[in-house]
This record gives C-alpha cells, structure tokens and sequence, in this order.
C-alpha cells in the first residue's frame, strides 16, 4: 500500500528543489580567485593614454574593479547605479573597458557619465582573461593587500549593492 | 480595441474553464445528468473564445500595432508576412496563448469524437482538461497577457529574434505543442479512471488513439527542432541535449512506454496502476518541461526570457496539478487489480520490460537536466561547499541513454515474437538466432565497408540490422500465411496495428543508422580560403569563389559563393551567408546545405581574414537525413496502427473474416474477453 | 546584374587559377589547429554553457580559442593550457568534470536507477504469479463466452 505513495514523495522532494532553483542564478560561475592575489595588470587608461592604470598603484586601499563596453547593454542598466554609488564616495571605482573601441567608450563616458576614477582600456581582451571574465559587467571588490575578496556576475542594483558590496567594502575597511 | 476584444475572449475563456473543470466532475460524482452534459458545450465554447483570442493576437502581430507590448517586443515593419504570423508564438506571453490554443483543439476532438464514451467518462475527461485549462489561462491572465498595452505605441518593434526568422519556427512549435498538450487528454483518461474507479481494458482502448496521436506529434515536433537547429545553430549538430531539448524529449519518452503499456492494459486488461501512473508522469513532464523552460532555473540557448515571478506560478499550478493526481493515485490504484497474470518470460513481461528501460532512460535525462540545479540548491542551502558546481553535458547523456537504448533494442527485435502470458526460451532462441546471425555479420563487415572501424559504429550496426533482420522475419511469417493470394493482396489483410509496429520498428532502424553513420563517417575541415583556393571533402572538391554582398527585407547579407566539383564537373553553387539583421544586429551564419538522401554537403562562412579571404567550414555528413527520416517513419507507423479497424465499429467484418484467415497463435484478437477469471489473493 | 557578376567571378577565378590552391587550414598548420580543437572539444563555453569551445558560436568561444593558440604556441602542453584556464574560471570550464563525489553520484544514478528498476520488475513479476490465481469459468460464465463469439460470427 505504501508504495503507492511513493512517487507522491518524490514528487515532493523534487518541487522542493526547484522551489529553491528559483532563487538561484543558474548561469553564474563562482569564481576560483576569490581570496587570492588580484592579477597584475599596467593598462594604459581609457582618457589619457600616457597615464596608466596599474593594480600596483592602488595598494593599499579598497577599490572596485567594474568591467563594462559601450556595447553592452546590462552595462547601461546598471551605470546610474553606479554613478550614484561614485558619488557617495564609498570606495573609489575602477573601471575596466572591455575589448572596446577608445571612441566608442570615452562617447559612451561623455553621454551617460562617468563614475570611474580611471578606466584601463583592454582592447584584447587579456586582462579580463586573467581576471576570469567571461561576460559583462562583472565587479570585483578588492582589499588594501591586493587580494580579490568578491565577484559579483551581472549589473549591480540597488539590492546588490545593500546586500553585498557595501557590508564587504564596510568590513574590509576596517 | 482588437486587443481589448483577445483579452476579453480570455476572461470569458476563464470562466467557461472554471464551469467546465467542476460541474462536469461532480455531475459525475454524483449521478446529476445535466452537470454532466455541460461538458460538451462548454468546452466547445471555449474552444470559440480562445480562437478570438488567439485571431486578435495574430491580427494585432499582421498589422504591426506597436500599441501592443508583446507585439512591439518581437515584431517589427519590415518583419516578412509569414514571420509575422508565425512570430506570434516567437516569445513567452504568445507561446503561452499557443498553449491554450492547442489544448482547446484537443477539446474539440475530445468532444467530437466521443460519442461512443459512458457519459461521466465524456464529463470526467473534459473536465479535467477544464482544470488544465484554468491553470493555463489563469497563468496568461494574471502573469503573462500578451494583451498588455504599451502606450505611448513605440514607433516600431524590436524585431522577432533573427534565429526565429526561418521557417522551422512555422511548423516546429505548433507540432511540439500539439504533442506536449495532448497528452493531456492521455492524463484526463487516467484521472477520469482513477476517479470513477474503474479501470479495465476497455479503458485502455478508448485512451490509445488519443495518446498514439499526442506521441506522433510530438515525434514529429522533436525531430523537426533538431532539423532545425541542424541548419541554423552550431555547425551541424542535431542534437545538444540542451535542457529544453530534454524537457521535451523526457515526455517522449514516457509516451513511448505508455503507448506499449497501454497495448498490454488493451489486450491482456494487465499493468492497469502502472499505465495510469505512466499517463500521469508522461503528462507530468510535459508540464515539468513549460516550468524548465521558463522559469529560469537552468540555462539553455532556448529559454525564453526568464522571470522568477512567473517561475513561481508554474510551480504552484505544477504541485496542484501532478500532487493531486499522484494523491488519487496513491489513494485509488490499489483498488484497481492486477488483471491478467503472465509468466516470467511471456510478451507482457518483455513489455513491461520496455516500459522499465524507457522510465529509466527518462529518469536518467531528468537526472542529468536537474543535477546542475539540485547542486546549486544545496550549495546555497550550506550541505555543499562552492567548488561542487557541476554541469552536466553531452558526455553524461551519450555514456548513459545508449545503453539503455541498447537494451531496449534487444527487446524490439524478441517482444513481437514472444507469446502473450508464456514463452518458451528454448523457442524464442530459435526464433531469433537467424536474426542475430545475420546481425552480427553485418555488423562486423559494414564498418570497413564504409570506411574505418569502430566498435561504436559496429555496435550501432549490430542494433540497426537486429531490428531490421527481426521485423522483415516477423513480416515472412504472416505474409506467408496465404501461399495462393497475390503478395499486395496479403499485405494489406494484415492488421494495420502489426504494421504500423513494424513500420515504427523500422524507422528506429533507420534512426540508428543515420546517428551511427554520421557520427562515426562525418568528415569537416575548417580553413582559410582565398579566392580560387580549394578543399576536398568527402569526395567533393570545393572552390571558393568570393564573398559578394547581398540585401535581405530585413537583413544586410554577405553572400558566399562556393562551386562545388565531383571529379572535375561542375555540380552546384552553394551560398553560406552571413547575415545582420537591421534591427537587433545579431550576426546569424546561416549555412548552406545541399540536402541528399544519403548525404548531406554543409559550408558555413567563418569570418574574413584579409585580402578577401574568409575562414569557411566544409562537412560531408553521411546519412544525415536519415536521423530524421527515421523520426518520419516512426510517426507513421503511430498512423497506421490508430488507423486500424478495431477502433471503428463497422469493421466487425473484417475482424471476422481475420480469425477465420490467420489462425497464427500470435494474433490477439481485439479486445477479446480474458479467458479465465482473475482472482487475487488479498 | 548577378549574371555579370557570376561572369567577372569565373574570368577572376580563371585568371588566378595559377595561383588557386587547396586551402589551408584556418589556424595555418594542420598540426597545430588539430591540437588546438582537440582541446577546445575539451572546454565548456562559458556563455552557451551546454556546448564546448569546439562548438559554440560565441565571440567568448573565440577569444578562448585564441589564447588556446597562444599558449600553444609559446610551447605549453595540453595540461599546462587546462591549467592556466582553470586557474582563471575555475574547474567548471572543463567540459568532462573531475570525478568528484557530486559529479560520481549523478553519473552512478542512472545504474541505480537501472538496477532498482531491474529489480523492481522481477520482484514485481514473481510475487504477481503467486497473488493471481486461475478460477475456471462458471458454467454461466461459459455460456457468456460462447454467445459474445457467436456473437461476432453472426453479424452479417
């Protein structure tokens, strides 16, 4: 008789997973770095192209690292985001853009803003190889020793940012 | 106001699903003859007030009225005529409309084409589908109404996604639709059994056609997306075990053990609790598979644009649905018996078999589809660490779907031989050896005959000629049966079911042969071609001949032009494009193909390399067609089997004029009582 | 218009016949892109996550292949390549996970899926013949019978 049951049960246990699987974002890959040295990288910046954005420079402090291209339109979505966040002046953000065109880019700055207080220009992409990057926007945080302590996949909302930038930045800061 | 009219022919549509998914069930319960004849009307009635609904849509879609949100979101001015029809169903809110389009149809059919059921059978089935449609039409009315008004209009549409702009999407969804929904009505039999606590082999005819026909729709669904994607994504692979591809394949899959069970259940009044329970989980997984694809939890080249919200609905209606069935299940199936008894190794055993091999293999997709999300969840929940997450691809599918199959093949080739209740090993051995002799032989040669070989192409030979061997055996004991008629005049004397079985029997032959062949002979190169350079494959000598440039209705094209010579003549001028659609600017490649029944010729541009140079793919695939021609055959064997006589009155002759005729022990006398009387012990 | 164009490709393709050769292959030496899409069959692209390197589309699949190329190039072996890219994206770029518990369980489910059906079946099957005996038909029960098929005989 009880056996009968059976597929019932199952049944159940499987809509308690998917009951979970829809809070969950299947397509993100934790990243292997997190807790380890952030790559080096010395990239000639998006305005100036003598001056360069080196990790070397920002010992010593937290910041952000924000992947973004002017071809990207989650990149859109998230910059007044941003933008609000750069002017709190919470954590100074880094932008980093990704396999872009300089004309392209420094347009897309003029017209929507600028919250970075530099950008590196990764033409080829191989920063952001090293970085783990498979998509944008993606957004590190990393602490005064170099070390990446967070990754976050996909645009930064408001929430994002309640619930995971600004406690970690917060912390991290001492 | 169109619009305005669709979304009211929905609400109206609601209410007639809320009438028609109680009365007609507790009319039934309860011995009241007038709830129970609303059925009938009131499913016929919403048939009306979906098809408005569904006319307002595609109207709105053909004029181009970007008032309309979901119009404006997947159509566009310059989007050709039949895209714009087709494209109604290109996203979410439309597909969903399609859904309850198709349910409705099959509630038409329900409605003609029972006038020979027990009134509480007519008014149990359709009242179920009544439930079923509240479900779907309460999803459309209250999460995704395609109605929904954007104001002010947007100038024009974004524009139907490029990889949709093809005429696959034409016939593809509706087939897969068509499959998926009707197993509802294979469902509503079972809940309506289960419910009125009756379940026998009579049952089991009236549901067969029903869910033979679901089967060959969705068969056909199946291979036409894989045709699909064949010639539009990647570079000529027909199948990706993609979870949305699963999700209907699972359905598949059970269906195909279902159709078996149900052939027993007919026959024998046997497996009575397990053929419901089949008819729910086939059900079941169809609506498993609409949560997949749209809710977001995996992810997939196919998904529609996911949302969280509506991921939650879906489960909700999901438990609702597969939980109370499974509940009436638990609570009524031990009462239904176990009909017939069998020996250990007798005809309905090796069905049953069958049936536990295809539940296996779907459990096993449904294994292997999950497994990325049922790690994700207990990652988050703390029971596994980060470092767990897995995915799960063609690897796992491959290595774990064929042995089954391999099994399962075996089975098809000793089932129809093997008699109903007792077979003799000793006999069935004999039957079969000349068959596996014959098979075994192929298999070792044809490899080197085609080319190199492999133990995988000769193990998918081996299968292919065991069927093939089998059914032609099957088919010279019966055909021999009448010595002194004409050959034609003995072929069409045998049942149409026996022959739709071989004929379906065959097309998984064909199937085989067409995987085996092209996955182990398949030969592509990937090079860089200047103009005036060549390549050979497969036999054919390929030259490039420039890229030119090219304008479409909607689309800028850069048109490759390849001739193509089998020993120095000319053959045929191939034109892989690659494309960018004005509006969304995807680059699409699509692939020129020069489809041939034993082979197909597949060029795709890569991209420019300088000096007018381009990268070019060229394939030679062996026997491709046959994957899909396979798929044909197996659908139109699923024809001719409904297509027999017993499933019509009148043809009390001809089933007469049978039993005087044949006299083989093999041939079950339709729906014939069962000679002794069953007792169980308690 | 494509017939004057058709007729200029043919003198075109005439005229450079000297120089028309079999086309090599895209990454130049055969040796070299075998290796390279030999690897690629072995990596998961991260954007279309159900396909490999070898098969996807992606701009993301691409840039991978290039690097693939170049760190064949600079002399690495297939291991060092998988190395430096797990090192990057973790051990789900690649396509045939390492065998883990997790990765185990599901590849082992289907077996005890099978086996548990398996056994179920047979379990089912010999426990039936003992619980479903044969009574003989009634001598009414007979009677029935006989009417139904005499039934059947004697409808014209």
């Amino acid at each position: 008789m009880m056996r009968y049951l059976v597929p019932l049960a199952v049944f159940v246990v499987l809509v308690g997973f998917l009951w979970k699987g829809l809070q969950l974002n299947p397509g993100e890959v934790p990243s292997p770095l997190i807790d380890k040295p952030a790559p080096a990288f010395s990239l000639p910046q998006l305005g100036d192209q003598t001056q360069k954005l080196a990790t070397a420079d920002l010992r010593g402090k937290v910041w952000l690292l924000n992947v973004w291209a002017s071809w990207c339109e989650s990149c859109r979505a998230e910059h007044p985001v941003l933008l609000q966040f750069a002017k709190t002046g919470e954590v100074p953000i880094y932008g980093l853009d990704y396999k872009d065109s300089r004309e392209d880019a420094s347009r897309w700055l003029q017209q929507f803003g600028n919250p970075y207080v530099a950008s590196g220009f990764d033409g080829d992409g191989q920063v952001g190889i090293d970085y783990g990057v498979y998509g944008v926007p993606e957004t590190y945080i990393i602490d005064g020793n170099g070390v990446i302590r967070h990754k976050h996949i996909g645009p930064i909302t408001v929430q994002v940012l309640q619930d995971e930038i600004v406690p970690l930045v917060r912390k991290l800061k001492g | 106001m169109i619009p305005e009219i669709g979304h009211f022919a929905l609400i109206v549509a609601l209410c007639m699903a809320l009438v028609q998914g109680t009365l007609p069930i507790i009319g039934a319960a309860r011995g009241i003859p007038r709830w129970m004849a609303l059925a009938r009307p009131v499913a016929q009635g919403q048939f009306v007030f979906v098809v408005i609904a569904y006319a307002c849509l595609t109207y709105a879609f053909i004029h181009s009225d970007f008032s309309v949100l979901y119009v404006a979101e997947h159509s566009n001015s310059a989007l050709p005529l039949i895209y714009r029809i087709a494209g109604v169903w290109g996203g979410h809110e439309g597909s969903l409309l399609l859904w309850i389009l198709m349910l409705v149809i099959w509630m038409l059919a329900v409605t003609v084409f029972s006038r020979h059921l027990p009134e509480e059978m007519v008014a149990r089935v359709l009242g179920v589908m009544g439930l079923v449609a509240v479900g779907f039409l309460s999803f459309i009315l209250f999460t995704s109404n395609p109605f929904e008004r954007l104001l002010p209009a947007a100038p024009d549409g974004q524009d139907l996604n490029p990889l949709l702009q093809d005429p696959g999407l034409a016939i593809h969804p509706p087939m897969l639709y068509m499959g998926y929904v009707g197993f509802s009505v294979a469902f509503a039999f079972a809940i309506a059994a289960l419910l009125g606590g009756k379940l026998d082999a009579t049952w089991a005819r009236w549901s067969r056609p029903w869910t033979t026909v679901a089967w060959m729709f969705l068969t056909c669904g199946i291979a036409l997306g894989s045709w699909w994607s064949y010639y539009v994504l990647g570079w000529g692979g027909w199948w990706f075990w993609d979870p949305v591809e699963n999700a209907s394949f699972m359905p598949w899959l059970v269906g195909t053990a279902l159709i078996h069970s149900l052939a027993v259940t007919e026959k024998r009044g046997s497996f009575k609790s397990w053929t419901v329970l089949l008819a729910i989980f086939a059900f079941s997984l169809s609506l498993l598979g609409t949560f997949l694809v749209r809710s977001g939890v995996l992810t997939s080249v196919h998904s529609f644009a996911s949302d969280p919200k509506r991921g939650l609905f879906i489960l909700i209606f999901l438990v609702i649905v597969v939980g109370s069935s499974l509940l009436l299940y638990a609570w009524r199936a031990p009462k239904v018996g176990l009909g017939g008894s069998f020996a250990l190794i007798s005809r309905e055993s090796l069905l049953l078999a069958n049936n536990v091999l295809f539940a296996v293999a779907a459990g096993s997709v449904l294994l292997g589809t999950l497994a990325p999300l049922l790690v994700d969840a207990l990652v988050a929940v703390g029971v596994l660490g980060q470092s767990n997450k897995i995915s799960v691809g063609a690897p796992y599918f491959n290595t774990v779907f064929v042995p089954i199959m391999v099994f399962a093949v075996f089975l098809m080739g000793v089932g129809p031989v093997a008699k109903w209740k007792k077979a003799s090993v000793p006999e069935l051995a004999v039957r079969i050896r000349w068959g596996g002799a014959v098979a075994l032989i192929v298999a070792a040669i044809m490899p080197f005959i085609l080319g190199h070989w492999s133990w995988l192409v000769s193990l998918g030979i081996l299968m292919a000629f065991w069927i093939i061997v089998t059914v032609a055996q099957g088919m010279m004991e019966r055909l021999r049966v009448h010595g002194d008629r004409p050959w034609s005049e003995r072929l069409l004397s045998l049942p149409k079911s026996f022959l739709g079985m071989q004929l379906a029997h065959l097309g998984v032959a064909v199937f085989i042969l067409g995987v085996t062949v092209i996955g182990g002979y398949e030969n592509g190169k990937d090079v860089r071609m200047e103009v005036g350079d060549t390549v050979e494959v497969g036999g054919y000598t390929f030259r490039f001949d420039g890229v030119i440039d090219a304008t479409g209705p909607n689309y800028e094209a850069s048109r490759g032009i390849i001739s193509v010579f089998k020993n120095g003549t000319p053959v045929m001028e191939l034109n892989p494009e690659k494309r960018v659609y004005r509006v969304q600017r995807q680059p699409m490649t699509i692939a020129a193909i020069d489809g041939g029944f034993l082979r197909h010729l597949f060029v795709a541009l890569g991209e420019p390399v300088g000096n007018g140079a381009w990268s070019v793919r060229v394939y030679y695939k062996p026997l491709v067609s046959w994957i899909w021609l396979g798929c044909v055959m197996m659908a139109l064997g699923g024809l001719l089997a409904i297509s027999d006589r017993r499933y019509r009155t009148l043809a009390r002759k001809q089933r007469e004029s049978l039993q005087e005729q044949s006299g083989t022990a093999n041939v079950a006398l339709p729906s014939a009582p069962v000679l002794t009387r069953a007792e169980v012990k308690s | 218009m494509k017939r004057t164009i058709a007729l200029m490709l043919l003198l075109l393709s005439w005229s450079l016949a000297a120089g028309a050769k079999e086309a090599a292959p895209v990454m130049g030496d055969p040796v070299l892109q075998e290796r390279v899409m030999k690897l690629a069959g072995e990596l998961r692209c991260l954007v279309c996550q159900g396909e490999s390197l070898a098969e996807s589309h992606s701009d993301f699949a691409a840039d991978m292949l290039r690097k693939i190329r170049e760190l064949i190039e600079q002399g690495k072996s297939d291991q060092e390549v998988k190395d430096y890219l797990v090192q990057r994206y973790g051990d789900f770029i690649l396509y045939r996970p390492p065998l883990t518990s997790m990765t185990a369980l599901v590849w082992f489910g289907p077996l005890i899926l099978f086996v548990a059906g398996a056994g179920l079946l047979i379990f089912n099957l010999r426990r039936r013949r003992t619980r479903v005996t044969e009574a003989p038909l009634s001598e009414e029960e007979q009677a029935r019978v006989k009417n139904l098929l005499n039934e059947g005989d004697s409808k014209a």
